[in-house]
């Protein structure tokens, strides 16, 4: 990176460029602080006092906002850990070891990489139809875990470890699945961190598999709930209502960006290197 | 084969075998129901009659089709260009050490992380004549409200813009770790010769950034062709079509019609352009690159 300051027309710009995304945000903010009743005579008034915070009261005593969280967190969260275990598995086995079709096999996988999800979703549907699979959490996470991005990942990153560590394991008379799962597991973590924030945003924001998937309330994630709420906002909750539960549902997600930024971008700029 | 490879015989799938069932059984068998499907009068109660190439047909012939075909488009140059432009201005001038430029980045990264459900939420609440940020701003001004989202005009641009506020994350990281791929020394030989930014920038940056240049307008355009959740949640592809894209259409034709086999011919015929279109761009660079060699 270059050490030297920007210049005062580009910061300028700059500045205003962020300004341009922020306000979106800043404007959401401050109609989830107004009664819905003040918002429905003018939304100007989000600008001045009085703010409230019934809106988020009104979401924790008992709306289904909270059963959606909860919802996204499984799903999310299972996504990401059927994508590590699975990848750091096929990962390893592709890096390492020599089995009949391998190279075959592997092909086969990165294919998967050019194919896109409208190719494959209505007939997944059918399938998930026949299997009972609709309005279950494994109907919701099983998809996410079809991924070759995850296994292409793991495989890039065993194969730039060393080999003597395996060789020096096998020597000392560990299994393959010992050496795994000793020696270099513990070893991938920052890419297991990194997939796994990678894994964890996608599932949590995928909207079209839920939408055909989950189709009672119950089983929404967060982000079908918002979109039927939204859809239905003409006769329900009310602007200041929807907005809350907008920031409502971003708050968990803002705070796996913050925490994990680094990883985030990590990811995102893996896929550049390759 | 070495004998390390030998002895491990078929222990192999003990590691790939998990993996490559779930990928067997939920990513190849439905590729290969769809091209069955497509073939197929159905529904999504499990009705099958075998029609050929009928549902081909049918889509070439079909001028709500052709309407989401035109709009996708539409949208996919409006935003691929100006994405790309943007987020490469943006990584140049925030590839830097300082503390605001790392300020700064959080700030353009943060919109990535929204899913649509929300994007769509906060821009409809931007856009809205009745109570939107613009039209009270408008109003401010002693203006008219001007409804975005419901004037064939306005539509398309405004799906646009959101589009490009919810993208720009993505592609600035791309190119951010793509410039800091181009190794140091060249641009202090460049300064030694006295070259000018323009010059550093036609002859230096843009060569070695070229494969991200190709990875963030291949990316972007799959994703574009394929652009759904803002159009469903903030116009529903009104007024009259003026905003439907082609996954909206799948999703009317499949879910609101229940015509399962004409909706997998039209995600068919979609798989294979964004394949086309991928391949063509990869083609383009690459060819590019041969001639320069």
């Amino acid at each position: 990176m270059k050490r030297d300051r920007l210049s005062p027309l580009v910061t300028v710009l700059l500045l205003i460029g962020a300004a341009i995304m922020l306000a979106p945000m800043l404007w959401t903010l401050l109609l989830s602080f107004k009664s819905n009743a003040a918002l429905m005579a003018d939304s100007g008034s989000a600008f001045a006092p009085p703010w409230t915070l019934e809106n988020y009261a009104a979401i924790l005593k008992g709306s289904l906002t909270t059963r959606w969280l909860l919802n996204s967190l499984i799903v999310a969260s299972g996504a990401t850990i059927g994508v590590l275990v699975l990848s750091s598995l096929a990962g390893y086995g592709f890096a390492r070891l020599e089995f009949p079709f391998r190279r075959t096999l592997f092909v086969i996988v990165l294919l998967g990489l050019a194919v896109p999800e409208q190719a494959v979703i209505l007939p997944r549907h059918q399938l998930f139809a026949w299997a009972g699979l609709h309005n279950t959490y494994p109907g919701l996470i099983l998809p996410s875990l079809t991924g070759s991005f995850g296994v292409f990942f793991m495989t890039q990153y065993f194969r730039a470890i060393p080999k003597e560590l395996d060789e020096a394991a096998l020597l000392d008379g560990a299994s393959r699945f010992t050496l795994f799962r000793k020696v270099l597991l513990p070893l991938t973590i920052p890419a297991q961190a990194t997939l796994g924030v990678f894994t964890f945003l996608a599932a949590w924001n995928d909207y079209w598999w839920p939408l055909i998937s989950a189709t009672t309330s119950d089983y929404f994630t967060l982000t079908v709930g918002l979109a039927s709420a939204q859809m239905n906002y003409a006769q329900t909750s009310g602007l200041g209502f929807l907005m809350a539960q907008a920031v409502f549902a971003s708050i968990p997600i803002l705070v796996v960006y913050i925490a994990f930024q680094k990883q985030i971008v990590r990811a995102m700029a893996g896929t550049a290197v390759r | 084969m070495t004998g390390a490879a030998r002895r491990d015989g078929w222990v192999g799938y003990a590691f790939v075998g998990p993996f490559l069932l779930v990928y067997a059984a939920i990513l190849i068998v439905p590729l290969l129901m769809g091209l069955w499907i497509s073939l197929n009068n159905a529904d999504l109660f499990g009705r099958r009659e075998w029609v050929g190439l009928a549902n081909y047909a049918q889509a070439l012939g079909d001028p709500v089709l052709g309407q989401a075909f035109a709009n996708t488009l539409t949208l996919t140059l409006l935003i691929v260009p100006p994405l790309t432009v943007i987020a490469l201005l943006l990584a140049l001038a925030l590839n830097r050490a300082t503390r605001l430029a790392a300020i700064l980045r959080g700030v353009f990264f943060s919109s990535l992380v929204l899913s649509v459900t929300i994007v769509t939420l906060i821009w409809r609440f931007i856009l809205t004549p009745d109570a939107g940020l613009v039209a009270v701003g408008l109003g401010a001004l002693g203006r008219a409200p001007v409804p975005f989202l419901s004037d064939p005009a306005y539509v398309i641009p405004a799906l646009a813009v959101t589009t490009l506020w919810w993208s720009l994350g993505f592609p600035i990281m791309l190119f951010l770790a793509g410039l800091q791929q181009v190794p140091h020394d060249i641009y202090e030989a460049a300064a030694l010769d006295g070259a000018g930014r323009w010059t550093v920038f036609r002859r230096i940056t843009l060569p070695s950034i070229r494969r991200t240049l190709l990875l963030v307008v291949m990316l972007q355009t799959a994703a574009q062709l394929q652009i759904f959740g803002q159009a469903q949640l903030l116009t529903g592809g009104g007024p009259g079509g003026a905003s439907r894209t082609i996954v909206l259409y799948i999703f009317e034709v499949s879910f609101g019609r229940w015509e399962l086999g004409y909706a997998t011919a039209i995600a068919e015929l979609l798989f294979g352009m964004i394949l086309a279109v991928t391949l063509l761009q990869y083609w383009l660079v690459i060819r590019h690159e041969e001639q320069r060699a």
